[in-house]
Order: C-alpha cells, then sequence, then structure tokens
C-alpha cells in the first residue's frame, strides 16, 4: 500500500508520470492513489523529490 | 460551457494555450480546460527562456520578466567557474520570466482571440468512438459534463495522463525522470544578470543545481538530479538544503516548488485520430537542460497550424494530422532534442574527474571555433575516457546528430 503523506507533498506530477499503472492522478490541489490499479511497484516512492510517499505493508 | 466545440485543449501551459490561441484566431470554437484553481500556479519552472527563442513568438511584455540574463557560468566539482560570454552562452542568454504571470497572460491571449476557458476542471477520460478521440468527460464542482470536440489537445503536462487514456503509453522511466526542487530565496548574494549551473556527483548526480536571478538579491536556486538517484536522505529536497546551507546560509526562502522534467525521447509519435499531444506530454522538454517553454511554444503554435488544415477539410486522421509530428522533428526543436538527448547519455555516466577535465578544457578554448560538434571533437581529444564511455555507436550517434 502506498500512502500520500498530503503534508509533504507539494503536487508536483513527478511520480504520476512514472507510474507504469496510471494509478496516480492530481486531481486539481492533491494527489490520489487508485489502490485497485496500483501494483506496488514502489517507482513512485523512489522518485518523489520532497519524499511524500511512503510504501507500508 | 456548451457541450460542443469545434477544439478542446486539455491543460492551460504554455503549450495548451498557445494551441488554444491560435485555433481561435483562426476563426474555430475552442474551450481550454484547466484542472487547477488557478493557471500558473503553483509554478513548476526556473523560468529561464532563450531571449532569441522567446521572440520568434512576440515581443515579450515588461511584466513577464524578472531578470535579463547576459552571461552563464559552470562550476566544476572542483570548484572552478568556467564563464560563458554571450558568444558562447548561445540561447542561453535571454530572460529569467515570471511564470505566473506569463503563463496567465497567455491564457489571457487565448482568451481575447474567442477562446472559451474554464477552470479546476479537470479532463476524467476522453470520448472514443471507433478508435478515435471525440472530446472529453470534464468534471466541474463536482459535477460530470460530456464535451464533444473534432479535434483535442493533450497538452496537460508532465503528469499527462489523457494521451494514456488514448492509448498512448505516456509512463517515463525512473532513470529518465529528473526529480527537482527549487527555492525561490531573496537575500543572497548573486549576480544578479549571470546564471549559474553547478554539477558533479556530490551536488547533484545526474543532474545539476542552477541559479537563475530574478533580480537583485533574488533568484530561483534549484536542483535536478537523476530519478534512480533519488534515495532517503538524498532526495532533491536533501540536496538542496545542503547547498543552501552551504552557499546562502543568510538567505531566504519565500517560495518552495517541487517538479519532474522528462528527459528521455519524445514519444513515438504524437498524433492519432483527433488527437495531437504538445509539450511536455509529448516529452519533448530538453533532455540536458530541462527546458520546455520554448518547446511548448513552438509545439502548440505548430499544432493549431496543422490541426487547422485538418479542420478546414474536414479531416482529421492520424494521417492528416502528420505533418506536425514529422514538420517539429525535422525543426530546429526536433534537432536539438535528438543531439541533447545523446549528449544527456554521456554526461550522466560522467565522474567527477571527467567533469573536471572537460570544463577545464572547453574554458581554454579559442571561442572563434566555439560550436557544438568542435566542442564535442575538443571534449573528446582532451578526455579519450569520456570517448571511451560513448563507445564506438555512442560516438556516431553523437557526431551524426549534429
Ligand atoms: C523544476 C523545474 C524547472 C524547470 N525549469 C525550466 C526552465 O528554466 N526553462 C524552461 O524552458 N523550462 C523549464 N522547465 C520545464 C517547463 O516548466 C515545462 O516544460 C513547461 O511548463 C511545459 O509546458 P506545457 O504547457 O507543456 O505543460 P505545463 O506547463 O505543465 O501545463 C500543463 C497543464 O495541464 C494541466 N492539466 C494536466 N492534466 C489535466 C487534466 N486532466 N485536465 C485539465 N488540465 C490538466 C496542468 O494542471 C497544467 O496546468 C522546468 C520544469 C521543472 C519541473
Ligand atoms: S512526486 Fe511527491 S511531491 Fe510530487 S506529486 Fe508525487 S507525492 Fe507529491
Ligand atoms: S507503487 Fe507503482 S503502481 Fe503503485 S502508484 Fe506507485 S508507481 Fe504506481
Amino acid at each position: 500500500m502506498i500512502e500520500v503523506h498530503r503534508e509533504i507533498c507539494a503536487y508536483c506530477g513527478c511520480c504520476v508520470s512514472v507510474c507504469p499503472e496510471g494509478a496516480l492522478e492530481l486531481v486539481d490541489a492533491y494527489l490520489d492513489i487508485d489502490t485497485n490499479t496500483c501494483i506496488n511497484c514502489g517507482l513512485c516512492v523512489r522518485v518523489c523529490p520532497l519524499g511524500a510517499l511512503e510504501a507500508k505493508k | 460551457m456548451k457541450r460542443e466545440y469545434d477544439v478542446l485543449v486539455v491543460g492551460g501551459g504554455p503549450g495548451g494555450a498557445y494551441a488554444a490561441k491560435t485555433f481561435a484566431e483562426k476563426g474555430y470554437s475552442v474551450l481550454l480546460t484547466e484542472k487547477r484553481p488557478a493557471i500558473g500556479v503553483p509554478v513548476r519552472c526556473a523560468e529561464g527562456v532563450g531571449k532569441k527563442l522567446l521572440h520568434e513568438f512576440f515581443k515579450p511584455e515588461d511584466q513577464w520578466i524578472a531578470a535579463e540574463i547576459e552571461k552563464a557560468n559552470i562550476i566544476a566539482p572542483d570548484g572552478f567557474k568556467m564563464e560563458l560570454e554571450p558568444e558562447r552562452a548561445g540561447s542561453e542568454v535571454g530572460y529569467v520570466l515570471h511564470r505566473k504571470i506569463f503563463d496567465r497572460d497567455l491564457v489571457w491571449q487565448a482568451a481575447g482571440a474567442g477562446a472559451e476557458v474554464q477552470v479546476k476542471t479537470r479532463a476524467v477520460s476522453p470520448l472514443m468512438e471507433n478508435g478515435a478521440v471525440k472530446g472529453a468527460i470534464l468534471e466541474q464542482n463536482g459535477t460530470s459534463h460530456e464535451v464533444r470536440a473534432r479535434l483535442t489537445i493533450a497538452a496537460d503536462g508532465v503528469e499527462s495522463k489523457f494521451s494514456r487514456w488514448c492509448g498512448v503509453d505516456t509512463t517515463v522511466p525512473l532513470r529518465e525522470m529528473e526529480t527537482c526542487a527549487q527555492y525561490l530565496m531573496t537575500g543572497i548574494d548573486i549576480d544578479p544578470h549571470a546564471t549559474e549551473f553547478f554539477v558533479g556527483n556530490d551536488v547533484a548526480p545526474g543532474g545539476y543545481v542552477w541559479i537563475f536571478p530574478k533580480g537583485e538579491k533574488t533568484a530561483n536556486v534549484g536542483i535536478g538530479v537523476g530519478g534512480d538517484r533519488c534515495k532517503p536522505g538524498n532526495r532533491p529536497i536533501d540536496y538542496l538544503n545542503r547547498f543552501v546551507k552551504s552557499h546562502f546560509p543568510n538567505g531566504k526562502t519565500i517560495e518552495l516548488i517541487a517538479g519532474g522534467v522528462s528527459i528521455c525521447q519524445p514519444l513515438p509519435c504524437t498524433v492519432a485520430d483527433n488527437l495531437m499531444i504538445v509539450g511536455d506530454a509529448a516529452r519533448v522538454s530538453d533532455p540536458l537542460t530541462g527546458g520546455g517553454i520554448y518547446a511548448a511554444l513552438y509545439t502548440g503554435k505548430l499544432a493549431g497550424e496543422v490541426g487547422a488544415k485538418g479542420l478546414d477539410q474536414g479531416d482529421t486522421s492520424s494521417q492528416k494530422l502528420m505533418p506536425y509530428d514529422k514538420t517539429w522533428r525535422e525543426s530546429y526543436l526536433g534537432k536539438a532534442l535528438e543531439r541533447n538527448y545523446q549528449i544527456k547519455e554521456v554526461f550522466v555516466k560522467l565522474i567527477d574527474d571527467d567533469l573536471n577535465a572537460i570544463i577545464h578544457s572547453v574554458a581554454k578554448m579559442n571561442m572563434s571555433d566555439f560550436n557544438t560538434l568542435n566542442l564535442i571533437k575538443n571534449i573528446i581529444a582532451a578526455n579519450p575516457k569520456v570517448a571511451l564511455k560513448l563507445g564506438k555507436a555512442g560516438l556516431k550517434n553523437l557526431i551524426d546528430s549534429f
């Protein structure tokens, strides 16, 4: 499960562009994650410039 | 909002705005839809643009310009500073913009030309019929609207998903996503007319730190690193904080910007039936510099011109729109992207010793011989190790791309 720390995220879109499943989406000013399509590959967690994403077991 | 337009533009950045304006000026009904509540904010840009390049499109308004840049300095990992005076800095001599004002003015111009604009209105899926795009479903104030269009422009920026929904894979490989953080700082001691670029694996692995002045004592201070080099404790924000602490301990930060720039090759095809992809969404930002304002304007305008011909003739099939794809690839932009991609592929493999050697040898070059091919020859002559890293195929690609 990927958790978004909204208090850290600055809605930049970096994570959205690397997600192979299209599971992330920037809605006007927040990041949304579709847990049904996410395959937990962790690419978004790696790329975030601020460290706003966390992989949770 | 009407239910039907000639053209639907998804995204209100420079690419979308310029496309919308171009179509509107030709008399087509245009809807420009932007998901964020305000155009251009939050900013995701260091705001630098070449003077000549910007002048291709307009005479800039005074309120767009934060600073005029006369030279660029490149700082090697060992601290050696190479100065690029105007003759050498090429198109990097330019402006630092206020994107908040610039982006909004472009949308303003599109509106002035007759385009309708909706903000806080997000395209959530395309309308598809027999494999062709027929508009989109837009979400506004919690309500969905079906908007039909003869032609749709995907100008949805780096996080582009619209084309993906239409069946074009826009995923950027992790290592080709430059992940960025930037502060707008004030109270710092800088040359207000020089941009500075710091390279090296300690300051910015696979990328660089930039200082882009926005007036006296004020600048965008930012960093991009390769996505594959980004690790907990060594994310762009961490590198940036360390850089700022050592270079500008007394500076004040008045804005935080995060962002991503794709440094991959452009999409293999930027048209489909009734669809054209422009700007960052087409992955046409510069793989070496990360610049994408010019590319967005250029592709936005070109999409307007080619798309209008299709609309005139009642044919917006991918085949009819193909001259758009072909033209930008053969243009100055397409060639620069190809060449800079090859250079980037070398750049990201260099260790600090290589970078030091290259920057020292380039600084010694005679200005009158200064062109990019000579630059490469010079670098390779001075640093045979770099040539080895490239390999035969790489070297050929690099030379061919000039
Ligand atoms: C840190 C950083 C520094 C940079 N520095 C420079 C620089 O110095 N010089 C330079 O030339 N370039 C720079 N760039 C690149 C530059 O910012 C982009 O290339 C440029 O903004 C691309 O313009 P665009 O119109 O294609 O996309 P954008 O400006 O990203 O606009 C896309 C718009 O589409 C909207 N959108 C997305 N999805 C939807 C949807 N589904 N529905 C409705 N709207 C949607 C977005 O909200 C956004 O407003 C930098 C980028 C970053 C991240
Ligand atoms: S990359 Fe990080 S800061 Fe950017 S939108 Fe994703 S979670 Fe937010
Ligand atoms: S973990 Fe992978 S699939 Fe899931 S949201 Fe992140 S990038 Fe997408």
